[in-house]
C-alpha cells in the first residue's frame, strides 16, 4: 500500500475542487460564444391598438336587412352554428334533433324592450318598438363574467376586450348566470353538423364550451375591423374609448347615448344612438 | 444440496424478471415513424426550435403560443434563428401547417404510433380539410 500523508491528500484534494470549479465555468463559456439569441413575441406590425376597444351603433342606420347582413358576416366568419341548417346525414349520422334553446348567437337583433327593459316607458315613441337593436357582449370595463369564472377562462384583456380562452372553459357556465346581458352562449351539443362552410381561419368550439363575441380580437390583431362593422354600412363604429380625439369619443359627444342595464355597474362599452 | 435449489431458482427469476428483452428479442416491433418533411418544410428545413428540441418540446412551446395569442395578443413569434413565425396551428403561410403542408404525415403518424391523442383539432381546422 502506498504511504498517503495528509499533506499529500490535501494535494489532490485541492486540485480536484479546482476542476470541478471549472466545469460551470466552462459550459458559460461555451453558451455565450454560441449567442444567447433569445426568442421574441410581439404584435403584428399592423396591429390595432385601443386602450379600451369600445363601440357605438347608430339605431336609425340598422334596418332588418342590415341587421341580418351584419349577424350573418359574425356568425358565419366564427363559425357559429345555426340550428336551422339542414344536417347533412351522410357527413353527420345519428345527429340528434335540434332544440331550439340551445341557440347559439354572438351578435344578433333584439326587440328594444328586451334589450332595454329598465328604459321602457309608458309612451314610449313608436318606432322604438319596431327598430332591431343589435346586441352583442358589451366588453364591460367591470365585467361580472370574469369574476364569475373559475378558471380564468374568460378574462379582460388589456385593452378592454372580454375575452375567452376557449382552451380552458371548463363549461360551468357561472359566466352565464353572472352576464346580465345573456351574451353567452353554450355548446350543448358538438356545432360542427351545423356549420354549412367551416372557416378555417377560425376554430370551431367544441362541445361543453361557451362562447361570445370577442369583438374579433382575431382581425384587429391584422389590422382589420371587425366583421359586423365592415358589413354595416356605417351603423357600427368601433375606437378606443379612452382617447378623447378618437373618432368613436367625437361621435359620443355629439350624440346622446344610452346603454344597456347602466344601472347594474358594469360599464358596458357598446354604446347606442337613438 | 440446498445450495443447488438456490441457484436454480436464481436463474429462473432472472430469465423471469428479464422476460420483456426476451420478448422483443424473438417478436418483432414497428419502427417509430420519422415525421416526413414535405413541400415548403423540406425547402425551409429550418423550424421554430432545432430538430431534436421542437421533437421533445413541441407541446410546450404551443402552449406558450397559446397564451401569447389569446392573453396578450402577440401573434408573431421570431426565434432564437432569426426567423419569425405566425403563431397558430393552422391559420396563413407561417403557422405549422402552412409549412407542414401534410397533417397526416406531420402530426398524425407519430401520435398515432405513441398513441398520443391531443385534442387541437377538435375545434382548429386543417384548411386542408375543407372541401
Amino acid at each position: 500500500m502506498m504511504e498517503k500523508s495528509r499533506r499529500s491528500f490535501l494535494k489532490v484534494a485541492g486540485i480536484a475542487a479546482i476542476g470541478l470549479g471549472t466545469a460551470p465555468a466552462m459550459n458559460f463559456a461555451a453558451l455565450d460564444s454560441h449567442g444567447t439569441a433569445q426568442p421574441v413575441k410581439k404584435k403584428n406590425e399592423n396591429a390595432l391598438h385601443a386602450k379600451r376597444w369600445g363601440m357605438v351603433i347608430y339605431i336609425d342606420k340598422v334596418d332588418n336587412r342590415i341587421a341580418k347582413k351584419i349577424s350573418n358576416a359574425c356568425h358565419v366568419q366564427h363559425n357559429v352554428p345555426d340550428f336551422t341548417h339542414e344536417v347533412d346525414t351522410q357527413k353527420f349520422p345519428n345527429t340528434r334533433p335540434v332544440n331550439p334553446d340551445q341557440e347559439i348567437k354572438w351578435l344578433w337583433k333584439e326587440k328594444f324592450h328586451y334589450a332595454f327593459p329598465d328604459k321602457e316607458d309608458e309612451f314610449l315613441a313608436e318606432k322604438f318598438h319596431h327598430l332591431p337593436f343589435m346586441v352583442l357582449c358589451n366588453h364591460c370595463k367591470d365585467a361580472p363574467c370574469v369574476q364569475a369564472c373559475p378558471t380564468q377562462a374568460t378574462f379582460s384583456r388589456e385593452d378592454g376586450i372580454v375575452l375567452m380562452d376557449f382552451h380552458r372553459c371548463i363549461g360551468c357556465r357561472f359566466c352565464m348566470a353572472a352576464c346580465p346581458y345573456g351574451s353567452r352562449s353554450f355548446n350543448f351539443r358538438d356545432p360542427r353538423p351545423f356549420i354549412a362552410q367551416i372557416d378555417p381561419d377560425f376554430p370551431v368550439r367544441s362541445k361543453g364550451v361557451v362562447e361570445k363575441c370577442n369583438l374579433c380580437a382575431e382581425r384587429l390583431a391584422k389590422g382589420e375591423l371587425p366583421h359586423c362593422v365592415e358589413a354595416s354600412e356605417g351603423a357600427l363604429v368601433v375606437g378606443d374609448l379612452e382617447d378623447p380625439e378618437s373618432e368613436i369619443r367625437e361621435i359620443l359627444r355629439d350624440n346622446y347615448s344610452i346603454r344597456r342595464k347602466q344601472s347594474l355597474g358594469t360599464e358596458p362599452s357598446v354604446y347606442y344612438i337613438v | 444440496m440446498t445450495n443447488k435449489w438456490i441457484v436454480t431458482g436464481l436463474a429462473v427469476f432472472v430469465l423471469a424478471v428479464l422476460s420483456p428483452f426476451w420478448f422483443n428479442m424473438v417478436t418483432t416491433t414497428q419502427a417509430a415513424p420519422e415525421p416526413e418533411l414535405l413541400g415548403r418544410a423540406k425547402e425551409a428545413r429550418k423550424c421554430v426550435l432545432d430538430k431534436y428540441d421542437m421533437r421533445a418540446n413541441h407541446m410546450s412551446l404551443l402552449d406558450e403560443w397559446r397564451d401569447a395569442v389569446v392573453r396578450d395578443a402577440d401573434r408573431i413569434y421570431v426565434a432564437a434563428n432569426g426567423k419569425s413565425f405566425h403563431m397558430s396551428l393552422s391559420t396563413g403561410e407561417n403557422s405549422c401547417l402552412g409549412c407542414h403542408e401534410d397533417k397526416a404525415k406531420f402530426c398524425d403518424s407519430c401520435h398515432t404510433y405513441t398513441s398520443v391523442e391531443p385534442y387541437c383539432w377538435e375545434c382548429h381546422t386543417n384548411p386542408k380539410e375543407i372541401e
